[in-house]
């Protein structure tokens, strides 16, 4: 490891500035090829292309199968922010304020879907769905993808219910509100940046998720990143380069955009 | 209002609020908990009850070599993760507030870029005739075929994973104290040897949540195998998903999963007192 080379009092030395460079390179380059070959002309997955055109674009916002999967996606991914965030929302109140036995069980019941071996627990979820009709279902998907987007609501949540004062509450309560009032005026518009990032981590969760979809799909019923597998595996259809550019932008932007609500917060 | 009502009041709440966390738990154990006991307690009962499916690994000749092969590759994926973030997260640690941003922000862009799209990236890289034989061949390093190999795997999922390697080192790495740094080296001791006896068992919790985190993922990590290895050079992931997928045979798929599962609880077992990964890594996301 060239750690040596840090030994400046201030500032990397020139071997450290090299290595984070080459990092940077690593994380964010080879994610970016499927840009150029987004505008390739042609039908192979030849890269880099030798002639261009917008024909997988028009392909991907024209085509029923593309379109349909973008929806599902879509539906999903909002129905499950929007449950996800109710369920972790309470689960963090309750575990940063609540005492009761097993708080420490239930938080390492909250975590657990994190670390857990992926295509276990896909396989796992497949099995029962199975039995209860719920696979090519969007309340199946719903269901699923919730669980994966629970803990990331919870840790978003109790961040920032730990990062704020008790004492306005019971400033407030002392002034005459009421609890009711209290958790309206105060407590939700300190907690509120905390709950817009975890809906946003829970809905790319969603968005992002393969192999429990791969599992659950059935035809009529799939997510994008679903067909985006399969115009690898099963056809060589270059519209997931156009699909892959897409979520590139997309999931940047909605990224950027609690950060950049959350910075101006923190500086106003 | 007397003071002794209002406590009992904040006493009656805290119990209440208690039951805030029941619907999150409930959905939990029905649908995460509930599916998992179910396929461990299929690989002891689906076909018939017994030991069968765990026999079968143990004899059908392939099996335990898949095993041994995934646990090297995700132990592989997570020693070369390790190398490449240590540095990265101790630079973090180096910089201003500002800059520190923007390397959380560079680490940050590919953890929630989509993983389908750079697996894809992985799958046109790696491809015949692809990016990197050419660069290799440029280089004069002829006939490497990564596509389908265990190697072409663990190169991607490296880049894939270093995310979470770097957030815990970060995270563990920015409540160190650099004084007793200084304090070494002004004592006499050469940068290496102050780094080595000071600052590296400091870091080693976080070292510990980053290297059990990434080597637990690989261990059940789909989509990279499954699009950019091959059967032949299959990991336990891909041979669960074509026993599901192919044969129905959740008894044996279990049987695998059962073992990921006791490996992996193995893991944080082992590592729960230093680091808990998985509250290493929500912490340093959200806080990023």
């Amino acid at each position: 490891m060239p750690k040596a080379t840090g030994a400046g009092e201030n500032g990397l030395g020139w071997g450290l500035r090299a290595w984070v460079a080459v990092v940077v390179l690593l994380l964010l380059a080879p994610t970016l090829v499927v840009i150029p070959m987004s505008f390739s002309a042609s039908a192979t997955f030849a890269f880099p292309p030798r002639n261009w055109s917008l024909r997988w674009y028009e392909q991907f916002f024209t085509s029923d199968a593309w379109m349909s999967s973008l929806v599902t996606s879509l539906e999903v991914g909002l129905l499950v922010a929007a449950l996800a965030t109710v369920l972790g929302v309470a689960a963090a109140f309750a575990l940063d304020r609540g005492r009761f036995v097993g708080r420490g069980a239930i938080r390492t019941l909250a975590m657990a879907p994190m670390i857990m071996p992926g295509i276990v627990v896909a396989v796992a979820i497949y099995a029962v769905f199975l039995r209860w009709h719920l696979t090519g279902t969007v309340t199946g998907f719903v269901l699923a993808h919730t669980t994966l987007a629970i803990p990331f609501v919870i840790t978003s949540v109790t961040t920032s219910l730990a990062g704020y004062d008790r004492t306005v509450e019971t400033a407030a309560a002392s002034l005459g509100a009421n609890p009711a009032t209290t958790f309206r005026r105060i407590t939700l518009p300190l907690v509120l940046p905390g709950v817009a990032s975890g809906f946003a981590f829970a809905f790319v969760t969603s968005l992002d998720e393969v192999v429990i979809a791969l599992f659950l799909q059935t035809p009529n019923v799939r997510t994008l990143p679903v067909q985006m597998y399969d115009s690898i595996t099963l056809q060589i259809d270059p519209t997931i380069a156009a699909a892959s550019s897409l979520m590139v932008v997309a999931t940047t932007l909605v990224l950027l955009i609690p950060q950049l609500l959350r910075r101006r917060r923190s500086t106003s | 209002m007397a003071a002794g009502t209002a406590g009992a009041r904040r006493a009656t709440g805290r119990a209440l609020v208690g039951w805030f966390a029941l619907p999150a738990t409930a959905v939990l154990l029905v649908f995460f908990c509930y599916p998992l006991i179910t396929i461990v307690w299929r690989s002891f009962s689906d076909p018939t009850l017994g030991f069968g499916n765990y026999l079968s690994l143990l004899h059908d000749g392939t099996s335990v070599r898949v095993l041994w092969r995934t646990l090297y590759t995700a132990m592989l994926v997570a020693v070369c993760t390790l190398v490449i973030a240590y540095p990265y997260a101790y630079a973090m640690t180096r910089m201003g507030p500002r800059g520190r941003g923007i390397m959380t922000l560079l680490v940050l862009l590919p953890f929630w870029t989509s993983l389908m799209a750079r697996n894809f990236a992985w799958y046109l890289l790696e491809q015949r005739g692809g990016v990197v034989e050419k660069l290799l061949a440029a280089i004069g390093i002829n006939g490497v075929e990564l596509l389908g190999s265990v190697a072409g795997v663990a190169v991607a999922m490296v880049q894939v994973m270093l995310p979470y390697m770097v957030l815990p080192l970060y995270s563990s790495m920015n409540s160190i104290d650099r004084r007793l740094l200084d304090a070494a080296t002004s004592l006499g001791a050469p940068w290496p040897r102050a780094f080595r006896k000071v600052y590296l068992p400091l870091s080693l919790p976080g070292v510990l949540s980053g290297f059990s985190l990434v080597f637990i993922m690989s261990l059940g990590f789909y989509i990279t195998p499954s699009l950019l290895g091959s059967p032949q050079q299959a990991l336990v992931s891909q041979v669960i998903g074509i026993r599901v997928n192919n044969l129905l045979d959740f008894g044996g798929a279990g049987a695998l999963g059962a073992v990921l599962l006791v490996v992996t609880l193995l893991v944080l077992a082992l590592v729960n007192r230093l680091a808990r990964p998985a509250a290493a890594l929500s912490q340093a996301v959200d806080r990023a």
